[in-house]
């Protein structure tokens, strides 16, 4: 299979990680990714809050030149999917809303090239036998909390999973041998756009609620599909414990680094040392065990 | 010489408030043939009617337009005022100038009155084309048979039986009673429900003239007003009902267990069961699905232990096909699916139960005798929070209507919880409190007052798991603040909605059916009991969500309407029937296919064509079946079917009349 | 407390709700005033009026009170309300909808977020992306809130997740011309 690549401006800087393991599974997947040369910043958490036109257009620009190459468009990032998959709508719900979007790009683009998270389309390459043959280390031990995020599978009309319980990230890490928890917090909101802007205080406490719930339910670390939502587990965990006064000690993995792990790549070729709650630890428990469990 | 009188009705300022009547009555009196034409307040009226056979007196009128509501309203009256009058009452020609004209175009004044104009220039030209219509007779059969167990359908029975009418209970479960022997207390006497309806129950089964058919349902319904003929599967028992003595000790030592219906899964019955002690009738049935004889002919115990010999494993599903002069249909409802609510926690939590589950676990005959436990951990709640709209009032995700007891029996749970567990906090989660009964506002008062309940008024957003608690969240929209309750127990007051299959049996029976599937009445004001279909009637929660007061009410209602029906030897039958031009019908069968109420058929004839016999088909009508809808005579090629009143050559007069 | 003249304001507004209404898709008269939206909001908590409330407004015809409101500042724009909305109101984008019109005039709830906006479109509209390093300072300079995120900062450069340098793309201005043809249709950016 074969995509356009959507990386956005977060997997250049503080998602890098998420970017080199997508890349690299991606090559074991068989799945080739052709990053939209000279693609420009999507206009996440700002374009629509501040004119709707150019919201729909800045994205408009990358899926035209996608489409020009007749590719759908692979997007990790869950804010960045969010906005290319309301612009897609947009144009293939109103005729006129596509001749303006075209007159302001001043490029083609019809509505063909689709918007596509990331996470749908690894889920979709793994079904079937030959993936089992992949598989190098089973990730026994690991108690995965998937942390969804609430722009990943919403609004609910286009959304390609269950909006309040979904399940395909759970169903991914369960073939590569993780175990996940059933928790409640799986799409609620982690305050990112909050966390990234300037109120970082409203994002406190909403953090704390997420990370209780995912100890309550008895994992040991967190898994996401967003790089907004990496930043503020990962990096603001430290703060809310300090604030707190309390420990959670929850490692926040992409799911891509971990399916890399499942699939034998290298730790640093994954990033997995560039986390900011230390998961290095949990990683190598994972791989000691690999003894017993190889696959 | 056809003479046509014009009456303009007002209705009050329903029309008169749009159209202008007055222009309308001097308009009508230029139409070809009209002898008279006038306008009045109220037509329908005992001096508007004096009016109408004052004039076919004074000036000789043989054809009558009314302009006034539809004739769904006032036909019959219309036709009775002019067959006093000597006239046959075809010759009356409504023209609907309110639903049509004046409700519709309340801004447009003067369009109404044109439009109101053409109405009866259309009308006129029909009049003028009425055939004279002679109704007919069809004998009735003197038997009801009643379809659904509840109290609906008992109340039904028992009025018929008493009235001396034999009665046939169809009921599906093994047992009569319905929901209502789910119920613990009964709201706004707070009555215990048992006590209220097995008396019901046991008079219905001891009634001379109440058969019950318990464990069976509807095959087929074929006939009409009068004679339905009607197929009835009874469903193996495996149980000689009439050996058993109801003695249970079969059930005793059956070593099946599986959930029980109707504890909801809050408790375990046997393959061989009652549903519960006070069934009626009181006599077990083999569940075949799970019963170890059946699956693996091993087993038998039930039959080895019964002191009567009365457990028979080779009967056979049985169908048997009786004629009856009425139906009332009283199939009640069910619940509300509430796993499509995510934010609920799509019926994965132990301690999220519905409202008649709750109803089950604090029944003193119930799973737990009466002692209110959460069912995760057999723990007493402290906490309790019950949300109230649940599928009800939700578009997104449920259906559109309020379902009309759950307020109510809401505010009863919460005073029962509040009664047993002195120490507890109730909350309810409401959007609109609605009381409308007859002390039903006091009800929810006391349960406030006296009971201390919490009312919140908000729509829970969520509900999850924390430790051994649930938290829900919701807004005091009130306060406008978001409002959490650490809970024991929630209970959800999930939506009444039709049974899952009542689409299948309203098709079996031929009646209508709304977008949610209850069962449509011939009228929402004026024929609140009565069906499209003659001779059927409608009882209880079937045909909209009801409480037990408005059941019975309706129930009563129905079986009133049946008695009407089967208290004559013969009705009369409405002639606005097909008639087939035998002439030209090639036979062809097409209209066969297209008739709904299955009223046509073929027949030979044997005709004489230039000195030879010859046979050839063409379809003939059932005029007891036939319900004048029509769908025949436009599928008919060659035009040789026609519904009698609104033949071609009348709709075409109308058609004229407005465009030529 | 003084009381609110519905009447006029009703009057007075009925044109920009109506045209409210277009824009956003979103009929307000739909929604009972339930507050599943607000309850399940995860801001709502830091709102000045819950997201319901703005809808009220929205209904009674109180438009100004809406655009005024905190809350649609705050909004993370997660879409949760509308999601559960069993009226299947999207006030998701009802609060989208007003704080571009509330921008538009002049109403700013929230300096910091405005500013944070502001120099993030900026950004993109220089180099085509977004230089984040640059997007920090920018925010914190205007903000008067030196160096706030310094904590995390420096770790950031270390681990090789912020460039110090800003990156742009090599569009033949395109990204430019996007913003100059959303400004002639009358885009306020
Ligand atoms: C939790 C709860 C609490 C309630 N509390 C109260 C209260 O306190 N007071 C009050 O007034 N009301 C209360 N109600 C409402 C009450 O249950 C209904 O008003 C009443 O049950 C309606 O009676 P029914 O006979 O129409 O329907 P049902 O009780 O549903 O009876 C219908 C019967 O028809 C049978 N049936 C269905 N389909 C077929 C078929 N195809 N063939 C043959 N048989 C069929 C069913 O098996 C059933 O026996 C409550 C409801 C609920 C859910
Ligand atoms: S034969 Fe069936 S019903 Fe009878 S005791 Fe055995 S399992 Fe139970
Ligand atoms: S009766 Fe009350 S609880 Fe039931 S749907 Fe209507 S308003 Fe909601
Ligand atoms: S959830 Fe919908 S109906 Fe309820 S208050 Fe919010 S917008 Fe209104
Ligand atoms: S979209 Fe805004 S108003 Fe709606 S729940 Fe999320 S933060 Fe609250």
């Amino acid at each position: 299979m074969k995509y356009a690549y959507y990386p956005g401006c977060s997997l250049s800087s503080t998602g890098i990680e998420y970017d080199m393991s997508t890349r690299e599974i991606a090559k074991v997947l068989g799945i080739e990714l052709w990053e939209i040369p000279e693609w420009n910043c999507c206009g996440a958490s700002s374009a629509h809050l501040t004119d709707h036109l150019l919201a729909l257009a800045l994205p408009a620009r990358n899926l035209a030149i996608a489409e020009e190459a007749g590719l759908d468009v692979a997007i990790p990032c869950a804010a960045c999917y969010a906005r290319s998959k309301a612009t897609e709508v947009a144009v293939n719900e109103s005729e006129e809303m596509k001749k303006t979007i075209q007159e302001v790009i001043e490029r083609k683009y019809e509505g063909k090239s689709k918007a596509r998270a990331l996470l749908e389309i690894i889920g979709e390459s793994v079904q079937g036998d030959h993936i089992k043959e992949r598989i190098h280390i089973l990730l026994t031990g690991l108690k995965a909390a998937c942390y969804y995020g609430c722009l990943l599978v919403r609004p609910a009309s286009t959304a390609f999973d269950d909006p309040e319980d979904p399940q395909s990230m759970d169903q991914l890490l369960h073939l590569f041998g993780a175990e996940t928890v059933d928790w409640s917090y799986k799409t609620e909101c982690c305050g990112a756009s909050h966390e990234t802007s300037a109120k970082p205080e409203i994002g406190i406490s909403i953090l704390q609620k997420i990370f209780i719930a995912a100890q309550n339910a008895g994992a040991n670390c967190l898994v996401t599909a967003c790089p907004l939502c990496m930043n503020n587990l990962d990096m603001r965990q430290i703060e809310v414990e300090k604030y707190f006064s309390t420990k959670y000690n929850l490692p926040v993995f992409y799911f891509t680094e971990l399916v890399g792990l499942a699939l034998g790549i290298e730790p640093s070729k994954l990033g997995l040392n560039k986390h900011f709650v230390d998961a290095m630890p949990l990683v190598q428990e994972v791989l000691n065990r690999k003894g017993g469990e190889q696959a | 010489m056809k003479r046509v009188g014009v009456f303009v009705c007002h209705c009050g300022t329903n029309i008169s408030g749009t159209v202008d009547c007055a222009q309308v009555a001097e308009a009508a009196k230029d139409f070809p043939n009209v002898e008279y034409s006038i306008d009045y307040k109220y037509m329908c009226s005992e001096p508007g009617q004096e009016m109408i056979k004052k004039a076919i007196e004074e000036h000789k009128l043989n054809r009558i337009v009314v302009a006034s509501c539809s004739p769904r309203m006032h036909e019959p009256t219309f036709q009775n005022c002019v067959e006093r009058a000597g006239l046959n009452p075809y010759y009356v020609e409504m023209a609907n100038i309110r639903e049509h004209c004046s409700w519709v175009h309340p801004n447009e004044k003067e369009g109404a009155t044109e439009k109101a104009i053409d109405l009866v220039r259309m009308a006129v030209a029909k009049a003028v084309r009425n055939q004279p219509l002679q109704k007919t007779t069809i004998p009735v059969t003197d038997r009801a048979l009643v379809i659904g167990g509840g109290i609906a359908g008992i109340q039904a029975a028992l009025d018929l039986a008493n009235a001396g009418h034999v009665v046939d209970i169809v009921e599906r479960e093994p047992s009569i009673g319905g929901k209502m022997a789910q119920i613990d207390k009964t709201f706004p006497t707070l009555d215990c429900s048992a006590c209220i309806l097995t008396p019901k129950m046991v008079d219905a089964a001891a009634h001379p003239n109440i058969n019950l058919l318990t464990y069976s349902e509807i095959e087929k319904v074929d006939g009409f007003v009068g004679n339905f003929d009607v197929t009835i599967r009874q469903k193996a028992r495996s149980i000689k009902m009439d050996v058993c003595t109801g003695c249970g000790i079969c059930m005793e030592k059956c070593p099946v267990k599986v959930d029980s219906e109707f504890e909801l899964g809050l408790a375990k019955r046997r393959a061989i069961y009652t549903p519960f002690p006070q069934a009626i009738p009181n006599k077990p049935v083999i569940d075949r699905e799970h019963c170890t004889y059946f699956l693996r002919g091993k087993c038998g115990i039930c039959s080895k232990l019964c002191p009567a010999g009365a457990v028979d494993y080779t009967q056979q599903d049985e169908l048997l096909t009786r004629r009856y002069g009425a139906i009332i249909v009283a199939t009640g409802f069910e619940l509300f699916d509430y796993s499509v609510y995510g934010e609920y926690g799509y019926g994965k939590y132990p301690d999220v139960i519905t409202g008649l589950q709750f109803e089950r676990l604090i029944n003193a005959s119930g799973p737990t005798m009466g002692k209110l436990q959460r069912p995760s951990d057999k723990k007493e709640p402290k906490n309790i929070v019950i949300i109230n709209c649940v599928g009800s009032r939700d578009e997104a995700k449920g259906k559109s209507y309020c379902s009309r007891t759950c307020c109510m029996y809401s505010a009863k749970h919460a005073s029962l919880i509040r009664d047993k567990i002195k120490d507890s906090n109730v909350y309810v989660f409401y959007m609109d409190m609605r009381t409308p009964g007859k002390g039903y506002e006091e009800f929810y008062d006391r349960s406030r007052e006296q009971y201390g309940t919490q009312y919140i008024r908000g729509r829970v957003s969520k509900i999850y798991p924390l430790n051994d608690k649930l938290i829900v969240r919701g807004e005091d929209t009130l306060l406008s603040q978001p409002v959490e309750v650490e809970a024991d127990l929630v209970i959800l007051a999930t939506a009444m909605v039709a049974q899952p299959d009542a689409d299948k049996l309203a098709q079996k029976i031929g009646i209508g059916y709304d977008k949610d599937n209850f069962y449509t009445e011939a009228h929402p004001k004026l024929a609140p009991v009565e069906t499209h279909t003659q001779g059927v009637y409608l009882a209880g929660a079937c045909q909209g969500p009801k409480d037990i007061p408005d059941s019975v009410a309706q129930a009563s209602a129905a079986a009133a309407k049946a008695c009407g029906l089967l208290s004559k030897p013969e009705i009369l039958t409405e002639p606005i029937v097909t008639e087939v031009d035998e002439k030209t019908c090639a036979g062809c069968g097409t209209c066969l296919l297209i008739c709904p109420y299955k009223a046509i058929d073929l027949k030979t004839l044997t005709e004489r064509i230039a000195g030879e016999i010859v046979e050839r088909k063409v379809a003939t009508v059932n005029e007891g079946l036939c319900q004048g809808c029509g769908a025949c005579t436009v599928a008919c090629r060659s035009g040789s079917i026609y519904l009698k009143h609104y033949t071609d050559e009348q709709i075409l007069a109308e058609v004229n009349a407005l465009c030529l | 407390m003084s009381s609110v003249e519905l009447t006029s304001l009703k009057a007075k507004h009925d044109a920009e709700i109506q045209k409210l209404t277009e824009q956003s898709g979103v009929d307000a008269s739909k929604c009972y005033q339930c507050g599943k939206c607000s309850a399940g909001c995860p801001v709502a908590f830091a709102m000045d009026y819950p997201p319901r409330a703005i809808i009220r407004f929205l209904q009674l015809g109180l438009l100004d009170q809406a655009l005024r409101s905190k809350t649609i500042w705050l909004c993370a724009g997660c879409h949760t309300c509308s999601v559960r909305c069993p009226k299947e109101v999207d006030i998701a984008t009802v609060m989208e909808t007003l704080r571009i019109l509330a921008k538009k005039k002049g109403y700013i709830g929230d300096k910091n977020i405005d500013l944070f906006h502001n120099a993030f479109l900026k950004s993109v509209e220089r180099n085509g992306r977004v230089y984040e390093a640059g997007l920090v300072l920018t925010r914190n300079l205007f903000g008067r809130q030196f160096f706030r995120d310094t904590g995390h900062g420096l770790p950031m450069v270390q681990k090789g997740k912020i460039s110090m340098l800003p990156h742009s793309i090599k569009d033949n201005g395109e990204v430019k011309k996007i913003f100059e043809n959303v400004r002639k249709r009358g885009g306020n950016v």
